[in-house]
C-alpha cells in the first residue's frame, strides 16, 4: 500500500507542470487581460489606474466595433451554412460506393492543411475583380470566358458584400472538415436501416430527410461549435486577404483588437475587445465542453 | 437501344445508370472548384515575368520557368525586398523542436489522465481543454509583457524563436493531452494490471506498456502540432517583430502586402509556404484525419 501512495504523489507531480502552465498562461493571463481592460492603460507604458467599465462603454458605442460585430454575425452565418451544406452534400455523394473515393476525399480535404495566410494571398488574387478599363481578372475573368458575365461582382472590394468574399475563401478551406465528419457519421448508420425504409417505399430524398439527417444531428452540433468558434476568432484570413476594408467592410473584432493594442498601443481598450471576444467564444464552447466531458465520464 | 444499355459478361442487358453519371459529374465539378486555386498557384509560379499577366491568369504557361520561385526564395536586392528563405528556415527551427516537446509532454499528461485518475481529474480535464478554444487575443497582452521580462541563460524570449516555441508548447498542452488521453484510454487496463503484477511501477508501465504502443498516437499529435505551428500567424506576428526572426507566414504576409512585389512572385511564395504541410498531408493524410476528429472532442 505504501508503494501505491508513493506513485500517487509521482503521478500528480508528473501532471503538475502542465496544470501550472495552463493555470498561469491561460487562466492567469485571462485574469490579467480582464484586469487590464478595467484600467486607463492607453500607451506603451502600463498605467493601472482603475477606470471601471468605461472602456467597455466606449467600445460598444464605437461605430467600428458595431460594424465588426455585425460582420462577425454575417460571416459566421454564411460560413456555417455553406460549410454544412457543401460538406453534407459532398459526404452524401462520396457515400455512394464511389470509385476513386480516396482521391476525391483528398481533394476536398487538402485545403485544411494549409494556413489561412496562404489561402488569403491566393484568394485575394482570385477574387480581385479587375477594373472596367483594363478588364476583369480572377474569377470574374473566368465568368466572362464561360459566358457567365452576369455573375461578376466586386467581391471584397464591394463594401456591401466584402465579408461574403472572405466567407467563400473560408468555406473553400474548411468545408472538407464537415465533409469528413459527415462521412464518418454516414458510415456509422447501418445499411439495414436504409434498406428497411426502402422496403417501406420511402424515396431516397425521404430517407435523407427523415432518417439520415436526424441521426447526424450530433455531428451537425459539434461541427457548428467547432466551426463557429473558428469563425468568431477569424483573424489571419482577414489580414492576408482584405485587411479591414473600405469603411471596415471586412473588419472583425479579432483584427480590431490587434490593431488597437499593438499598433495603437491602446492596451486597455484592446484588452476590453479581447474579453468581449472571449465571452462570445465561451458562450459557445463551455456548454459543449461540459456536456461532452460529462457524457464521456458516464461511459 | 444499345445507347441505353450495355452488355455484362453474362450477356444480361444492364441500363446505363444515369444517376451514376450525374454523381461522378457532380464530384468532378466540385473537385475542379477545389483545385482551381491550386491551378492558378502552379501555373502562375511557372510563368516568366513577361507572361504573368493578371488578365491571362488562367492561361497555361508557355514553358517551365522557375524565376518566380527563385525570386520569392532569395528576394531581390535591386527591388528591395527580402526572400522567404530566412523565414522558411525560422519556421523549421520553430516547428520541429516545438512539435517534439509538445508531443512528449502531451504523452505524459495523457498517460496520467488516462491511467492514473485522481480525485478532481474529471474536473481538471475540461478546464485544461478550455485552453485550446480561447481566442488567443485574450492572453496576448500578458504574454508579450511576460516574454519581454524573461530571459534564461541570456536567451531572450520576446522577438525570438525560443519565445515562439514556448508559446506553442504551452498553448499546445490541451490538444496534445486530449489526443494522448483518448489514445491511452483505449489501451486495455488488463495490460497495465499485468505489468503491475510483474512489478512495474508508474515509470515502468509507461516505458514498457504504453510508450511502445504509442507510435500512432505520436504520429497524429506530431502532424497536428507541426501543421498548426507551421501555419500559425497570430503568435508569430505578435511575438516576432524583427524580420530576421519571423516565421514563414509573417514573411509571406509581408511579401504579399508589398506593392513592389509582382503577383507571380507572391503566388510562388504562397506555394513555398504551403509546401511542407501539403506534403505532410499528401503522405500522412490518414493520420491528419484522425487529428481532425480528435480536435472535435470525439475520441
Amino acid at each position: 500500500m505504501r508503494r501505491l501512495n508513493w506513485e500517487r504523489v509521482v503521478s500528480v507531480l508528473l501532471l503538475s507542470p502542465a496544470v501550472i502552465a495552463v493555470a498561469i498562461f491561460v487562466y492567469g493571463f485571462i485574469g490579467w487581460t480582464a484586469f487590464a481592460s478595467l484600467t486607463k492603460w492607453d500607451k506603451l507604458l502600463p498605467d493601472f489606474t482603475i477606470a471601471g467599465l468605461s472602456n467597455y462603454q466606449r467600445l460598444f458605442a464605437n461605430q467600428r466595433f458595431q460594424i465588426d460585430l455585425r460582420n462577425t454575425v454575417v460571416f459566421t452565418v454564411l460560413f456555417l451554412i455553406s460549410c454544412l451544406v457543401v460538406g453534407f452534400l459532398l459526404a452524401l455523394l462520396l457515400d455512394q460506393r464511389i470509385r476513386g473515393e480516396a482521391i476525391f476525399r483528398g481533394i476536398y480535404l487538402f485545403p485544411m492543411s494549409i494556413s489561412f495566410i496562404v489561402t488569403g494571398v491566393v484568394w485575394r488574387w482570385l477574387l480581385n475583380p479587375g477594373s472596367v478599363e483594363l478588364g476583369s481578372t480572377g474569377v470574374n475573368l473566368l465568368f466572362d470566358t464561360l459566358g457567365l458575365g452576369f455573375l461578376k461582382t466586386g467581391w471584397y472590394t464591394d463594401p456591401k458584400i466584402g465579408i461574403m468574399a472572405v466567407a467563400i475563401a473560408a468555406t473553400w478551406q474548411m468545408s472538407g472538415y464537415t465533409m469528413a465528419m459527415y462521412l464518418a457519421g454516414l458510415r456509422a448508420i447501418p445499411e439495414e436501416l436504409r434498406e428497411a425504409a426502402r422496403v417501406d417505399g420511402a424515396s431516397e430524398l425521404q430517407i435523407v430527410r427523415h432518417i439520415i439527417l436526424p441521426l447526424l444531428q450530433p455531428i451537425t452540433l459539434s461541427a457548428v461549435i467547432v466551426l463557429g468558434h473558428i469563425s468568431l476568432k477569424i483573424y489571419d484570413l482577414i489580414v492576408s486577404m482584405t485587411g479591414p476594408g473600405i469603411g471596415f467592410a471586412t473588419d472583425v473584432p479579432a483584427y480590431f483588437m490587434w490593431d488597437t493594442t499593438f499598433r495603437g498601443n491602446h492596451f486597455a481598450r484592446g484588452a476590453a475587445i479581447a474579453i468581449v471576444l472571449l465571452v462570445m467564444v465561451a458562450v459557445l464552447i463551455v456548454p459543449y465542453l461540459v456536456h461532452s466531458t460529462r457524457t464521456e465520464a458516464e461511459l | 437501344m444499345t445507347t441505353h444499355a450495355r452488355r455484362t459478361p453474362g450477356g444480361m442487358k444492364v441500363p446505363i445508370r444515369w444517376q451514376r453519371v450525374a454523381l461522378y459529374a457532380a464530384l468532378i465539378v466540385f473537385a475542379i472548384a477545389f483545385l482551381m486555386p491550386v491551378y492558378v498557384l502552379l501555373v502562375t509560379g511557372m510563368k516568366r515575368f513577361a507572361e504573368a499577366n493578371l488578365y491571362e491568369m488562367w492561361h497555361l504557361p508557355k514553358g517551365l520557368h522557375f524565376d518566380s520561385y527563385a525570386k520569392a526564395w532569395f528576394g531581390s536586392k535591386a527591388e528591395g525586398f527580402r526572400g522567404l528563405n530566412v523565414n522558411f528556415m525560422n519556421s523549421v527551427y520553430l516547428a520541429v523542436p516545438a512539435t517534439i516537446i509538445s508531443a512528449m509532454w502531451g504523452s505524459i499528461n495523457g498517460y496520467i489522465l488516462a491511467k492514473w485518475k485522481f480525485r478532481g481529474s474529471d474536473v481538471l480535464f475540461p478546464l485544461l481543454l478550455f485552453g485550446m478554444f480561447i481566442p488567443y487575443q485574450s492572453i496576448l497582452i500578458p504574454l508579450v509583457q511576460t516574454l519581454q521580462r524573461i530571459s534564461i541563460f541570456g536567451v531572450k524570449f520576446y522577438g525570438s524563436i525560443p519565445g515562439l516555441i514556448l508559446a506553442h508548447v504551452i498553448y499546445g498542452i490541451p490538444i496534445t493531452t486530449l489526443i494522448f488521453r483518448n489514445y491511452y484510454a483505449a489501451v486495455p487496463t488488463e495490460l497495465v494490471e499485468a505489468a503491475r503484477i510483474d512489478g512495474a511501477n508508474i515509470f515502468g508501465i509507461y516505458r514498457r506498456v504504453l510508450f511502445p504502443l504509442s507510435l500512432p498516437g505520436f504520429v497524429v499529435v506530431i502532424i497536428w502540432q507541426f501543421t498548426s505551428i507551421w501555419n500559425d500567424f497570430l503568435f508569430a506576428a505578435t511575438i516576432t517583430s524583427n524580420p530576421a526572426a519571423q516565421p514563414i507566414t509573417v514573411g509571406l504576409n509581408n511579401l504579399a502586402g508589398s506593392y513592389i512585389v509582382e503577383w507571380n512572385v507572391q503566388m510562388a511564395g504562397a506555394l513555398i509556404a504551403a509546401l511542407p504541410t501539403l506534403l505532410v498531408y499528401i503522405f500522412l493524410g490518414r493520420f491528419f484525419m484522425r487529428g481532425l476528429m480528435a480536435g472535435s472532442l470525439k475520441g
